[in-house]
């Protein structure tokens, strides 16, 4: 399935350099990126990155390796992390010698418990069934959210304060970046043993099962048990990550584990690709940078969020991973810089026409939305009165142009595209 | 000596309708059995009762001397039957290989391993691409197995359905929807794979079923009227009356 086997398919799973490379330039880049994004605000959005990416991968284990569609894996995060939220209280209110770092592992041991429990009844078949009864569970944690005061605080969630445990190596975890470390620690380490277990017979057997349940019964596997397997290891990273957001946030709230967030990270695992081991980290990474550093231009983000959703479902079943992935048989011929150029002639002006498109559903909302008087906005660095006529004109200006542009380049596009991937020699 | 499968007093219903009407059937180690019949006559059905993959309504079923009752396809596979069916059945998104080493898994003794790392198993990978060398389909390991043509597909699961080493195989119309060359392929394929295991398969191919079969077994509305070495069976005037009169006839 993944693209790094792809590359070295008949070698013996020995540990070779091209195997191992991109784990090696993800540890270097995530040690160093901190030096380049120096702020605070920038830590905490990478921080967020990072538990997102664990939480896809652990989501994607169900959906993409194992073919189960959970309408409700934010539960397995939120327990974990409350649970986390609890142990960080004891260990300041009772001194327990706990050190920090391993607290996700008790959050991870949790939502494994959990999932334990759920994945009893819920794996015994794929498919409506098993999104009914996630859907289900999901629910009924949430409502016991509410009910049961002691462990879930209520309205106000539970919250804490993490510099309280043992000192690790002289740190205590009051700065952010210490935590960014923690954070990146658990991510890489959870990677790869999710990454691993793909390699293993139950998690090979858990593609298989994917494919055809059926089939695999005939093999000697019980697809319920392989599933159920699947089930409680993404249960143990779901909870990882929840214990590495009690670790950020101090806070716990009913947010953590309704439905909301269970929907946000099947979205996130689809647009990154689920057919791809890092097509989740893809997808976490665009979706938390459209979440923070969109919100902040504009109340209407979730829309442009939901339309990109919307397209990717609908024009690239693989993902953002999957668009990659489609230009690996280009590569391999060499054509990738063929198709520069008409890429360039094409998407640039698409995105001037996306561009203009969102201008002006930003002016009409403005018009419509602000209070009275208030005609004066921003947008794209400027400052303009929706009242103005040019706003308008230029927007719509835009937006026709720019989609006129790239509607007579496609072809071209098309052609380069079909050009880069026909063999040398083959009959055009 | 134990049969390899004995079957007695068989029935089946689904509903009102009773498709196996009280089959009593014994097959002896090493022994190529085909079971033909016309349409609809519970050919499939009686593979399905066999393998566990729908629950039987009266009668037993026994694998070596051991009673199958109320165990699950994969538990019937761990006793050493396995089975291809009608309609291709592999995993199409997995590569050929893969498709090979995922159905040797369990034979090997891994079960549910999440300690052990399939590519790092010498004995899997060449346990694996010796399967694809006996189905000839070595040159397509590295590709999906869904884009191979139907012929191969055909060949792939029966490697699968050989691969984890079961000593009774059940093949379900190796040689549904194939041409002439292609069928000869496959039995060609089926005589070398098949050696020293027990094979029972359904056939509608009469050429197919007299070239390869030890005995036959012919089932029409759910009861076998008639079982015996292929001579007896072709002279059977019961025989000849209810099936294979007109299945030979088509043949010419």
């Amino acid at each position: 399935m993944s693209t790094l086997d792809q590359a070295t398919p008949r070698s013996m799973g020995t540990v070779t350099p091209a195997r191992i490379a991109p784990w090696v330039i993800a540890t270097v880049f995530l040690l160093f990126m901190p030096f380049i994004f120096t702020e605070n605000s920038a830590i905490t959005i990478m921080n967020q990155m990072a538990i997102t990416i664990v939480f896809a991968l652990a989501y994607n284990m169900l959906l993409g390796q194992g073919g189960m569609l959970s309408f409700g894996h934010a539960v397995y995060m939120g327990l974990g992390g409350f649970m986390a939220m609890h142990v960080m209280n004891w260990v300041e209110a009772d001194s327990l010698p706990l050190p920090l770092p391993l607290l996700p592992l008790i959050a991870g041991l949790f939502g494994m418990g959990f999932a334990l429990i759920i994945g009893a009844f819920s794996t015994r078949k794929a498919g409506t069934v098993f999104a009914m009864i996630s859907l289900g569970v999901g629910e009924l944690i949430a409502a016991c959210s509410i009910i049961i005061v002691a462990f879930f605080g209520g309205e106000e969630g539970i919250s804490g304060d993490r510099t309280y445990g043992l000192p690790v190596l002289g740190y205590e975890f009051i700065q952010q970046i210490e935590v960014y470390y923690l954070t990146v620690f658990w991510l890489i380490l959870s990677a790869l043993a999710m990454y691993l277990f793909s390699r293993t017979p139950v998690g090979r057997m858990a593609n298989a099962v994917r494919d055809n349940p059926e089939r695999a019964e005939f093999l000697g596997y019980s697809a319920r048990w392989v599933r159920f397997y699947s089930f409680i290891f993404s249960g143990f990273f779901a909870g990882v990550a929840g214990g590495l957001f009690a670790i950020n946030f101090e806070i716990l709230t009913e947010e953590n584990l309704n439905l909301v967030t269970s929907g946000t990270i099947l979205l996130v695992t689809f647009l990154g690709g689920v057919g791809f081991f890092f097509g989740p980290i893809i997808g976490a990474i665009a979706f938390t940078l459209l979440q923070t550093v969109l919100s902040l231009e504009t109340e209407l983000w979730a829309l442009y969020v939901g339309s990109l959703f919307l397209l990717t479902v609908m024009f690239f079943p693989g993902g953002l991973a999957g668009l990659l992935a489609m230009h690996v048989p280009a590569g391999n011929m060499g054509n990738l810089g063929k198709l520069v150029v008409p890429y360039i002639k094409t998407l640039v002006p698409g995105a001037i026409g996306v561009l203009g498109l969102a201008g002006l559903v930003e002016v009409l909302f403005h018009a419509r939305h602000s209070s009275v008087g208030d005609d004066e906005m921003t947008l794209f660095w400027t400052t303009f009165s929706h009242g103005d006529i040019l706003p308008w004109v230029v927007f719509i200006g835009a937006m026709l142009g720019g989609f006129y542009v790239a509607r007579l380049m496609a072809p071209e596009m098309k052609a380069a595209w079909d050009e880069a991937n026909t063999p040398p020699g083959a009959a055009s | 000596m134990t049969a390899a499968l004995d079957i007695s007093g068989l029935r089946k219903s689904f509903g009102k309708t009773e498709i196996i009407r009280g089959v009593d059937l014994s097959i002896g180690k090493g022994e190529i059995h085909a079971v033909i019949g016309p349409n609809g006559a519970g050919k499939s059905t009686l593979f399905n009762l066999i393998t566990g993959r729908f629950p039987k309504s009266e009668g037993s079923i026994k694998l070596h001397g051991q009673d199958l009752d109320g165990l699950a396809p994969y538990e019937i596979n761990r006793l050493g039957l396995s089975r291809s069916f009608q309609i291709t059945n592999i995993f199409p998104n997995m590569t050929v290989f893969e498709n090979v080493r995922c159905s040797l898994l369990w034979s090997m003794g891994y079960k549910y391993s999440f300690w052990n790392m399939v590519s790092r198993s010498r004995a899997l990978t060449e346990g694996a691409d010796a399967i694809l060398e006996q189905i000839n389909l070595t040159a397509r390991r590295d590709l999906p197995a869904g884009v191979l043509s139907y012929a191969e597909q055909r060949a792939l699961e029966i490697g699968i359905t050989i691969a984890g080493g079961a000593d009774v195989i059940m093949l379900d119309e190796p040689t549904a929807g194939m041409s002439h060359s292609e069928t000869d392929y496959i039995i060609d394929l089926i005589r070398t794979v098949m050696k020293g295991k027990t094979l029972v398969m359904v056939e509608h191919d009469m050429g197919v079923v007299f070239g390869l079969a030890d005995q036959i077994s012919v089932l029409v509305y759910g009861e076998i009227i008639a079982t015996g070495q292929p001579e007896a069976v072709r002279g059977d005037p019961k025989v000849q009356e209810a099936y294979l009169g007109a299945a030979l006839e088509a043949e010419h």
